[in-house]
């Protein structure tokens, strides 16, 4: 009974706070929705100056979607890259050709040098082979063909660590809001008050959880449906996996919000700990390859919650893995879980020996 | 008459880190009384009020009320506690908090409702149940405060500064209320206090200083053991005497 009262008190307050409600359902839409537009956004076509260029390169270069101006004659090439905004600039002279590349942005700089020594080498191969007297037909067709276990040649990167957005945007707002909900309690003195009625410690976690683990289930959905219905995100596998996965990891953020908020003075402090806990999370789940790192690093990871749901998430929404597959993250979460709400148990202690 | 005690203290020692908040208090507290505790701020008082609550637990000695070993969760619904600093959840209304304090003790829908009514209409709040705590004066949220610790109409009732912030004449009528409460229904209420005028209305004065009970008894008996006439003066010369 004193947990329905206390589920009941909690989802009011936060009802009547409509900033809190707006930064819980729209913000994470708004950060996805923004996400979603910043990655999904079309390349631009790199811009190359050539002269004395082979028409037939040029003509393979526009078809890569390489925009070529022809230059007559140039005196200072790295001035001209500069002046004229070029990405890149390829000079032919007699035998030797060079590639000068501006590289502001490295990933331009790599693509577009990729592209002109793929066209060269490609073109300077037929050229052989048509000095030897092959039939250049065979060549004219790709030798060979790409096949993809997970995506296809549309796949983008986006699409890759969507799923990894979506867990981390139920985790880090959950995280945030019960954490300062718990809190705002500590230091208005009424977690205190509380403790002088004849509520149990256990009654109070557990009222917070299902009080904030409902409004976070509502949030939960809410993410999901529009990640996957309005964004279009990427979804082989079952939603209801997807949705099962973000409600543990609304529980897990849950727990360690509450849990970290009794180390917490005041809101500025509870905030302190977004850079502590977290940002590194986002570095280990996954968006940057952790087989690429260090031994004692990959360890570090295994103890992020986050890297357990993004691996579920990635699995079920990219790869298309079923329930049984993702089970053990499953496990690790929930045991992530029970082990923050035992610690809650014992940080209530403070308040109240009993 | 066999009068019952409802709570006995025994050599209680409280410290926190290296400073000794409390030394070796001792005293008993009698049913139907009403206790004061007086004292300048950082005397000890609300660390005493808050472990015969059991919100914190003595280093030494224990704590009994109604004859129970404090901790003790049962003891609690017998219990209404008012801190020193308003406790009250800003975004509810008046009667919201009421009505969830109300909850946590063992009372049925209709009887809820009756002491939400009275608790509401003896501090004079009633007209102000549905505004919002936000909305509130400071002396409206103090007499929420004191609604709430007489929700669950509790035998003993401890009170951490209530009068604070309250004018004059809503004062007085706290204090008759009091008064009656005890008269009328036996209950033991123990106050902190540095006003001396409230301290008159006291049956029975314990003055804190330092940690230690310096002087014990009636108003009457203290002015009469220091020859004085006024607790100010009771006060002054016991604290010298302590010295």
């Amino acid at each position: 009974m004193r947990i329905v009262a206390l589920v009941k008190r909690i989802l009011l307050q936060i009802f009547r706070d409509k900033r809190t409600l707006a930064l819980l359902f729209v913000a994470p839409l708004l950060v996805l929705t923004l996400m979603n537009l910043v990655f999904n956004g079309n390349t631009v076509s790199p811009v190359l100056g050539v002269t004395n260029g082979d028409p037939q390169i040029i003509k393979k270069l526009n078809d890569e979607d390489i925009i070529v101006l022809d230059y007559d004659k140039v005196s200072n090439i790295n001035e001209t890259i500069v002046d004229n905004n070029l990405d890149g600039f390829l000079q032919v002279e007699d035998d030797k050709t060079t590639l000068i590349l501006l590289n502001d942005d490295p990933t331009i700089a790599k693509s577009l040098e990729m592209k002109v020594k793929q066209i060269y080498s490609k073109e300077t191969q037929l050229k052989l082979m048509e000095s030897i007297g092959m039939q250049s037909q065979l060549l004219s067709q790709d030798s060979m063909e790409t096949s993809y276990i997970y995506g296809s040649s549309e796949t983008e990167l986006f699409d890759t660590f969507s799923p990894i957005l979506v867990g981390f945007f139920v985790f880090f707002f959950v995280f945030l809001i019960s954490g300062i909900g718990l809190l705002s309690e500590r230091t208005t003195g009424t977690l205190e008050r509380l403790m002088a009625t004849p509520i149990k410690r256990g009654e109070i976690v557990t009222g917070y959880l299902i009080g904030y683990g409902l409004l976070a289930l509502i949030q939960t959905v809410i993410i999901v449906l529009y990640a996957i219905h309005v964004l279009d995100m990427v979804l082989v596998g079952s939603i209801w996996n997807v949705i099962l996965i973000n409600i543990i990891v609304a529980l897990v953020a849950l727990s360690l919000g509450i849990l970290l908020s009794s180390f917490a003075s005041s809101e500025f402090q509870m905030v302190q700990f977004i850079p502590l806990i977290i940002v590194p999370q986002v570095f280990f789940s996954g968006i940057f390859s952790i087989e690429g790192m260090a031994d004692w690093l990959q360890v570090f990871a295994k103890l992020m919650p986050l890297y357990y749901a993004a691996d579920a998430l990635k699995g079920v929404m990219y790869q298309g893995l079923g329930l049984s597959d993702i089970s053990s993250n499953l496990y690790i979460l929930l045991a992530f879980a029970i082990v923050f709400i035992v610690l809650n148990l014992f940080a209530l202690k403070k308040y109240r020996k009993l | 008459m066999e009068e019952t005690t409802t709570i006995q203290v025994q050599a209680v020692t409280k410290s926190f880190g290296k400073k000794v908040v409390l030394k070796d208090i001792n005293f008993d507290i009698k049913e139907g009384r009403i206790y004061g505790f007086i004292g300048p701020s950082g005397a000890g008082k609300t660390t005493l009020v808050k472990m015969m609550v059991g919100m914190d637990i003595p280093d030494k000695g224990s704590i009994y009320l109604l004859g129970e070993k404090m901790p003790n969760l049962n003891i609690l619904q017998q219990i209404g506690y008012m801190a020193q600093s308003d406790a009250l959840y800003t975004a509810l209304t008046g009667k919201e908090n009421l009505m969830f304090f109300a909850s946590l003790f063992k009372l049925d829908k209709s009887e809820k409702q009756k002491r939400i009514a009275y608790a509401a209409e003896l501090v004079n709040l009633t007209a102000d149940l549905n505004k919002r705590v936000a909305a509130y004066s400071g002396g409206m949220k103090r007499r929420l405060s004191l609604a709430i610790a007489l929700i669950q109409n509790p035998q003993i009732l401890i009170l951490d500064e209530p009068t604070v912030g309250i004018d004059p004449e809503l004062r007085l009528s706290i204090w008759n209320e009091l008064v009656r409460l005890k008269n009328e229904e036996g209950k033991t209420i123990i106050v902190t206090t540095h006003i001396m005028d409230e301290a008159e209305k006291c049956d029975y004065i314990a003055m804190v200083r330092d940690g230690s009970l310096i002087a014990t008894g009636t108003p009457r008996q203290l002015k009469d053991q220091y020859a004085v006439n006024s607790l100010d003066e009771v006060f002054l010369g016991a604290g010298r005497q302590a010295q």
